[in-house]
């Protein structure tokens, strides 16, 4: 218990989180992809792009390239893994606390952003190609 | 482990140090129960008391408008702006007080003199030089200028120590009206020759603006002595208070230069459809200015003046010699800038794979404050290579005792992401 923040900042950091950082899964482009958006935190420069690809409403394949902290960047990685193979309806449902799931704690204000970048670059991409269905 | 050896600080004594600490309330607060360790105040400074309770002396005892009221209180407060000023002149070495014009910080000192001087002076055709190290604010508003005018951008550029590569500068200035440059980097910590710089920007026949951001409140400077025209900073880097800065410029050259903002308190004789400008500086100050952040930055003068400049400085160099010393030991720190002889106490660097953002937020869970980002200066980063620098500042009232935690608190993020 003395040291309790530093056990958040080791809880926030766990193995995995540092396997995403450093192994991003999905990382990469696509040729000719179905939806794309890139998008940067300008405060700390964070930046993600994303592609995927979509068949009958549902992502079939997804890369996503960026630079960043570990937390945008491992949560990023942990997005693609979550939406692959899912419907663009699931995915539309995602929400931060989705996010914070996958990270696995609470995080605060400061860093929010950074772990939600993922999802946004998502989102925006969806909202991009779907802007004429936008109930989809 | 070798046990480590405390320097022997230049400037400041120990004593003189708690002293002077005991005059920061803030440095009593414990961020998640932890000390707070203060090493960004390149990005802005703790207030001491005496800035504090100047303020609120001012609050308590004599606010009124100033250069109207014709009544007690009023009088009272237009000398204390008045008197401020002339602190303020004397603090950077000038005899007139009319050359130091209030503006909010050093971004809108810069922005006054890109509108007023730039405008009426450029044109097509003409070369505005800057250099690769400049803060945001001293590159954006030469940008506007440029894009305005026509005028050409050209850049000195910045060598791999994180010097200025200055081998081309006589070519760079030919054709140059403007040379605008940093004293200090913000980033790197390089020290600039100004006073050379200056002489040659004259001798090319330029107008030289100096952002003094970084340097007037860590060395002595005399703008005499540095022979620019035009220099800018902010009051809050320097113990003073946010939302106020001073854009010190030749009294010839403010003269001649249209306002920037309009309204009242610069004026001469209003009519319907035309208007007479008051005299420098209020032609420059644009309704009611800050009055109490006037006097709570007279107040941050004497303060300084009261423990010294030179003293100031060689106490931040040689605590940054002493964590320069320190962080070249740890195993995957590296450190940006140039070596001790050209720089302060601004220390970039980054540990291994882990981002910036990351390891200020791990430094912070240990109470110590740095910055982390790319610092306002893109494209130096993009320059470096890096994505984002970690930065530790150092000032008057840090310790040697408070670069040990930085560097305990860089062991424990080394830890956290497993790098040896
Ligand atoms: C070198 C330099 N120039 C300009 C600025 C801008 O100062 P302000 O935001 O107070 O206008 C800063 C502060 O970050 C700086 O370090």
């Amino acid at each position: 218990m003395t040291d309790n923040t530093f056990t958040g900042m080791d809880e926030l950091y766990r193995d995995f989180i540092l396997d995403h950082y450093r192994n991003p899964r999905n990382a990469g482009t696509l040729d000719n992809p179905d939806a794309t958006f890139e998008d940067l935190n300008p405060l700390c420069g964070d930046k993600i792009r994303m592609d995927l690809k979509i068949d009958d409403g549902v992502v079939t394949d997804v890369k996503f390239k960026g630079r960043g902290c570990a937390i945008s960047q491992a949560s990023a990685s942990l997005l693609t893994e979550q939406i692959k193979g899912k419907s663009l309806a699931e995915i539309n449902k995602l929400g931060k606390e989705d996010v914070l799931a996958n990270v696995g704690i609470n995080i605060s204000a400061a860093r929010l952003k950074c772990a939600l970048l993922g999802l946004k670059v998502l989102k925006s991409a969806l909202a991009l190609k779907y802007v004429e269905e936008p109930d989809l | 482990m070798s046990a480590i050896v405390k320097p022997q600080t230049q400037g400041l004594t120990q004593a003189d140090v708690a002293r002077i600490r005991a005059n920061f309330p803030i440095l009593a607060e414990r961020p998640h129960g932890k000390q707070l360790v203060f090493l960004d105040s390149a990005a802005s400074s703790q207030k001491p008391v005496q800035v504090i309770e100047a303020m609120d002396d001012y609050y308590r005892r004599y606010h009124a408008n100033i250069h109207r009221g014709v009544y007690h209180i009023s009088e009272l407060a237009t000398e204390a702006y008045e008197e401020a000023r002339a602190s303020i002149a004397r603090f950077i070495g000038t005899p007139c007080a009319a050359e130091c014009i209030y503006v909010r910080n050093a971004t809108e000192g810069l922005n006054l003199v890109a509108y007023s001087w730039g405008r009426s002076n450029l044109k097509r055709g003409d070369a505005i030089l800057l250099t690769e190290m400049e803060h945001h604010s001293n590159l954006v508003p030469w940008q506007v200028l440029a894009q305005q005018t026509g005028a050409q951008l050209r850049f000195v550029p910045v060598a791999d120590d994180g010097r200025l590569d200055l081998h081309d500068l006589d070519n760079l200035l030919d054709g140059v009206r403007l040379f605008a440059f940093t004293a200090v980097s913000n980033t790197l910590g390089t020290i600039n020759p100004v006073r050379d710089l200056a002489a040659r920007a004259r001798a090319a026949g330029a107008v030289s603006v100096v952002d003094a951001c970084q340097a007037v409140p860590r060395m002595p400077v005399d703008v005499t002595e540095w022979g620019a025209d035009f220099i800018a900073f902010s009051g809050h880097k320097m113990l003073g208070p946010t939302g106020i800065g001073i854009l010190w410029g030749r009294k010839a050259l403010l003269d001649a230069m249209p306002p920037f903002l309009t309204g009242g308190g610069m004026i001469g004789v209003v009519e319907l459809t035309k208007s007479t400008y008051a005299d420098v500086p209020a032609r420059f100050e644009a309704g009611t200015p800050a009055i109490a952040e006037a006097v709570g930055l007279a107040a941050a003068v004497r303060y300084l003046e009261a423990v010294g400049m030179e003293r100031i400085h060689q106490y931040e160099l040689s605590l940054a010699g002493y964590a320069l010393e320190r962080l070249a030991q740890v195993p995957a720190v590296k450190l940006y800038g140039p070596p001790m002889s050209d720089r302060t106490g601004v220390i970039s660097m980054t540990v291994g794979d882990i981002h910036a953002h990351d390891l200020a937020s791990i430094l912070d869970s240990e109470g110590v404050c740095v910055r982390a980002g790319h610092h306002c200066n893109q494209p130096l980063m993009e320059k470096l290579g890096v994505p984002a620098t970690a930065r530790a500042s150092f000032y008057l009232y840090n310790t040697p005792d408070e670069v040990d935690a930085l560097v305990s608190a860089i062991e424990k993020a080394k830890r956290i992401f497993k790098i040896a």
